[in-house]
């Protein structure tokens, strides 16, 4: 395979990881009008829990299993004991409370697990390689998380267009008030959206773990790059997180190769440029 | 309240020392004994270098026990101080230990950015520091200081024999790949300095921006320049993700890999087959067979139940080089001259090997070879011996 | 806009005057430390500007006082320059120059995007200075020497004295409160407000709000600059860490701390939270778990933040025969 053609797969494969992340975080602010800046916290509570519990049970399968319920709780709780009194008042509040939040799960974390960095190994039958080129080869488990992830968009597509809680949170987006008088339990409906979206996170942690390793602060540089997806992909729109996490991928990639100087910044200059071009990002509503 | 008694105490002794002039009562080393000593220990103990703020605490600590918990015979206390990795609460804090908590001596740091910022609070309170870590290398070059001491390495030194050992293990071409920061910039210069010197060439060298893990786009330039060999700086985490995308690239058994100690050190057991056959270069090395070295990791051990490594010996160290320092002195700190010149001319007898300190306050130290051979890091030799940081730009004035 | 009560401004005076008295009696070290803290203070009351009347909730806030910092760290390590009377124009421009180009791209939109823009687009400054080794990268840059503010060779303030440190901070603070109250009493002000209450209606008024919006937040870029100006004179010392995210999302705590749309609350939120910060660290090294908990409590339930508490317990005093409740 040639060098270009290695390059777009290198970018688009980190694509894929971005939108995993990235679409829980747009979920929350296009359904619930929610800013979460402790988004990428739970990103890196899933991939300390997948570690830990890979490391006890010797599967990761069966770490996500198991951690996958505990971060939906853990959205869950927050939510109803935080989140939920802050729906009415400026976004400043939600960010000042994510803000904490992330403090408190960034320390939770060291004090749990520790300062050192962890390693997770990949499932025995996902281990190999695949030769791309003369000197190169590809891991295969990289390849299953773009699978992973194109899974993911695909059910969260049919999740919300095809099913009837889809359909409620399509409505509670936009008419919340005439759900509610429907007789739907916005606050219940709310709640198993926070909770959807912190496990999102999570799963994405997890997933990645193995190609990632696990390290404390992970969840940092994360989220800074899912708010660059989310806004370039307009708010809200899964399909938006799709196109705006492929173009931060292969922007991110390419900028390395190409224009190793400004490697940095280049994400933030194409988000600037989008804007330009149309501020409220690629799919999304007017703002 | 401190600095007042101090002050009385000295008053006290001059006007005793008047009245007994003729017999030779106390001296001045006497008489500052009275007033224990306050080390300020500036050091992270939370965040990403948590563990190595740590290990430098406990080894020095229990490198000042072993010696009675004494120096030059004066009793001290440590005022500790989390620094939290932070450069823009540095000069707070160094400010915090030299003027509010009046602390003799400051003791710091691993974060080279904070260290910086430490040595310019120390210069202008014209106060001794001493740094068990930081490595960067200006701090014994252009800002080096009389009262600056560096008892870890420069980033240089790790890294320059590294060239040398690439060129011996028969390699013409090299591409550098390291995080674009001071550290890594600096490592590989000391990589670079030996490996063109000695007739190598470098194709490219590649830097990821700070602290990004994203490796790939590197490795897929890596596999189409196809070099003899690569020279890599990262640390933690970084390290630890770079070993497996390197594995996972394929390139690991075409391409020989290099990097200082700190790519493998405290991540080869989590990278597994990863970290397998990298060759690396570190002023210290686990498995030394040496009596010093044995007798520290097991005291180590006993006192923590951690297993020591290159930052708990520079920790270890600086309990030592204070030690000689002081016990000089008899204690007595505001002897300058003569402790500056007790610790220019400290020979240490350290896990590491025995160093002693060039003239802008380096160690001069043997620089080691190890590798990684099945799962564990085993010693290879000297890279180089006695190696000497050129401190280049350094006025000691 | 500000009007305050007789209480308040009474309270103010003796609080202004008690920080002009407090080198008298004040320890060098503490001296120092409240410089500090008047230096955050100018800063967040900068931000409130924006959050507090503005109602444009800015997260990258912290990029203008960053770069003033290392317009300030240029001239002199690397163009060779102290004078002061160079150096702080220059500062204040750069960080309004950037708070011009970064607003005209964020106040396109609103609500949760803007707050994600101003992030976004500060954190590409601050990987601009994290990886340009030029400027030292990670490490950060010694400033070898403060500012010099002399005018024909007589050193009008001597900036390397604590002393007078200490009253420059306390000058700039309460010039910037005086005018900042001033600003938002004039019919700018109160577009400003107005613009923050409904915006469409201002808009079919004839306002043209988005400029409004721009010339408020190069106004507080300016003002963040200034703190910029001053810390790193303070500090001598630039480093990337200034423009990060961490110190906008702190500033942010300042003010609603202090009570925001106040301008005297991020006073009082800065010492308080700096204060506090300080008391913590040498309690526990766990000592940001607490300090999270404390922002997630204060974001839940002191919204008005300490400036508000007076009207609060006012208001809980008044309601409590009623309903016995309070």
């Amino acid at each position: 395979m040639s060098y270009f053609l290695i390059q777009t797969l290198n970018g688009v494969q980190y694509g894929f990881l971005l939108f995993l992340v990235a679409s829980g975080l747009t979920l929350i602010f296009g359904i619930m009008g929610v800013i979460n800046l402790a988004h990428g916290a739970f990103y890196m509570v899933g991939a300390y829990l997948a570690w830990w519990l890979a490391e006890k049970t010797g599967s990761l399968f069966l770490a996500v299993l198991m951690a996958l319920p505990v971060t939906v709780l853990l959205g869950l709780v927050i939510e109803r004991f935080g989140i939920r009194y802050l729906y009415k008042r400026d976004h400043l509040y939600q960010v000042l409370f994510t803000y904490g939040l992330i403090l408190v799960l960034n320390e939770a974390q060291r004090v749990l697990f520790g300062n050192d960095v962890h390693g997770v190994p990949a499932p025995a039958w996902l281990a190999g390689t695949i030769r791309l080129s003369e000197a190169q080869t590809y891991p295969v488990y990289r390849l299953f998380i773009s699978v992973t992830c194109v899974g993911v968009a695909a059910a969260l597509y049919l999740l919300i267009q095809r099913t009837r809680l889809g359909m409620v949170i399509r409505a509670g987006a936009t008419h919340r008030d005439m759900v509610a008088a429907l007789g739907f339990d916005i606050a219940r409906l709310f709640m198993i959206v926070f909770g959807l979206g912190a496990a999102l996170a999570a799963f994405a942690g997890m997933i990645a773990a193995p190609a990632n390793t696990v390290y404390p602060g992970m969840g940092d540089q994360i989220l800074i790059l899912s708010f660059v997806v989310v806004v370039i992909g307009g708010i809200g729109s899964i399909k938006g997180a799709f196109a705006g996490a492929m173009l931060v991928g292969v922007a991110d990639t390419f900028g390395r190769v190409l224009l190793p100087q400004g490697a940095g910044v280049t994400v933030y200059a194409v988000m600037a440029l989008v804007l330009l071009w149309r501020p409220q990002g690629l799919f999304g509503r007017t703002a | 309240m401190q600095r007042n008694r101090r002050t009385f105490l000295k008053q006290a002794g001059a006007g005793a020392a008047v009245l007994a002039a003729a017999s030779a009562l106390p001296t001045r080393f006497a008489v500052a004994q009275k007033a224990k000593l306050k080390l300020g220990l500036m050091l992270p103990y939370t965040g990403t270098y948590a563990a190595l703020g740590h290990n430098i605490t406990d080894a020095m600590n229990l490198r000042l026990a072993e010696a009675g918990n004494k120096l030059g015979g004066r009793e001290y206390e440590i005022v500790k101080l989390d620094d939290e990795s932070a450069p823009p609460k540095g000069k707070d804090n160094a400010a915090r230990l030299l003027v509010r908590d009046k602390c003799d001596l400051l003791i710091g740091t691993v974060h080279s950015g904070v260290a910086i910022a430490m040595a310019q609070v120390a210069k202008e309170e014209n106060k001794f520091l001493v740094i068990p870590n930081a490595g960067a290398v200006q701090l014994t070059r252009q800002n080096c200081s009389p009262k600056l001491f560096r008892t870890s390495f420069s980033n240089w030194q790790p890294a320059y024999p590294s060239g040398d050992v690439a060129l011996k293990d028969g390699h013409k071409t090299a591409v550098i790949m390291t995080w674009k920061y001071p550290a890594g910039f600096e490592s590989a210069g000391g990589f670079k300095d030996s490996f063109v010197k000695g007739g190598g060439k470098i194709i490219k060298e590649i830097l990821p921006d700070f602290p990004s893990v994203e490796f790939q786009a590197g490795l897929t330039e890596i596999a189409s320049l196809k070099p003899d060999c690569v020279y890599v700086f990262f640390a933690g985490a970084g390290a630890l993700k770079f070993m497996k995308d390197y594995e996972a690239a394929g390139l690991k058994a075409s391409i020989q890999l290099y990097g200082p100690g700190f790519l493998t050190d405290g991540v080869y057991k989590q990278a597994g087959s990863a970290a397998e056959g990298i060759k690396t270069t570190l002023h210290y090395a686990d498995d030394l067979d040496t009596p010093v070295n044995k007798k520290f990791r097991a005291a180590f051990k006993k006192a923590t139940t951690r297993e020591a490594d290159v930052y708990a010996v520079q920790g270890y160290d600086t309990g030592t080089f204070l030690i000689q320092g002081l016990d000089a002195v008899k204690g007595d700190i505001s002897a300058e001259k003569p402790l500056i010149k007790a610790w220019e001319g400290v020979k240490i007898d350290s896990p590491r090997g025995i160093f002693t300190l060039s003239w802008s306050h380096e160690p001069i130290q043997d620089i080691y070879l190890r590798q990684i051979y099945s799962g564990d890091e085993k010693l290879l030799g000297v890279a180089h011996k006695a190696l000497a940081d050129s401190g280049s730009g350094c006025v000691m004035a | 806009m500000p009007s305050y009560s007789r209480v308040t401004l009474v309270l103010l005076a003796l609080g202004f005057a008690a920080l002009a008295l407090f080198p008298l009696v004040g320890e060098t070290f503490y001296i120092r430390f409240f410089t500090k803290i008047m230096i955050y203070a100018l800063f967040a009351m900068s931000l409130d500007l924006l959050v507090g009347y503005a109602g444009l909730v800015s997260l990258g806030h912290a990029a203008f006082f960053g770069v003033a910092t290392y317009t300030v760290a240029g001239f002199i390590d690397k163009l060779g320059i102290a004078d002061g009377f160079l150096i702080l124009p220059a500062a204040l421009a750069v960080a309004a120059i950037c708070a011009a180009v970064i607003g005209w791209i964020s106040i396109r939109t609103t609500g949760v995007y803007f707050i994600m823009i101003t992030l976004a687009l500060a954190q590409m400054l601050y990987y601009f200075f994290n990886d340009q080794l030029y400027w030292g990268g990670t490490d950060g840059m010694n400033i070898s020497a403060k500012p010099l503010l002399a005018l024909g060779g007589f050193t009008l303030v001597d900036l390397s004295n604590r002393v007078q440190f200490y009253y420059t901070a306390l000058a700039c603070l309460v010039t910037a409160f005086v005018m900042l109250s001033v600003l938002l009493r004039s019919p700018f002000g109160h577009a400003l407000v107005g613009i923050r209450a409904n915006e469409g209606r201002m808009r079919s008024l004839g306002y043209d709000v988005q400029r409004y919006k721009l010339v408020a937040f190069v106004v507080a870029g300016a003002l963040a600059g200034l703190a910029g100006f001053l810390e790193s004179s303070r500090a001598t010392f630039a480093t990337p860490a200034y423009l990060g995210w961490h110190e906008s999302g702190h500033a942010l705590m300042i003010v609603i701390l202090g009570g925001m749309g106040t301008l005297y609350g991020p006073i009082l939120g800065a010492f308080v939270l700096l204060l506090m910060e300080d008391y913590f660290a040498t309690l526990t090294e766990r000592w940001l778990l607490i300090e999270g908990l404390f922002v997630m409590a204060v974001a839940l339930l002191m919204p008005e933040g300490l400036a508000g508490l007076p009207r609060r317990i006012a208001a809980l005093r008044r309601r409590a025969p009623e309903n016995g409740d309070g």
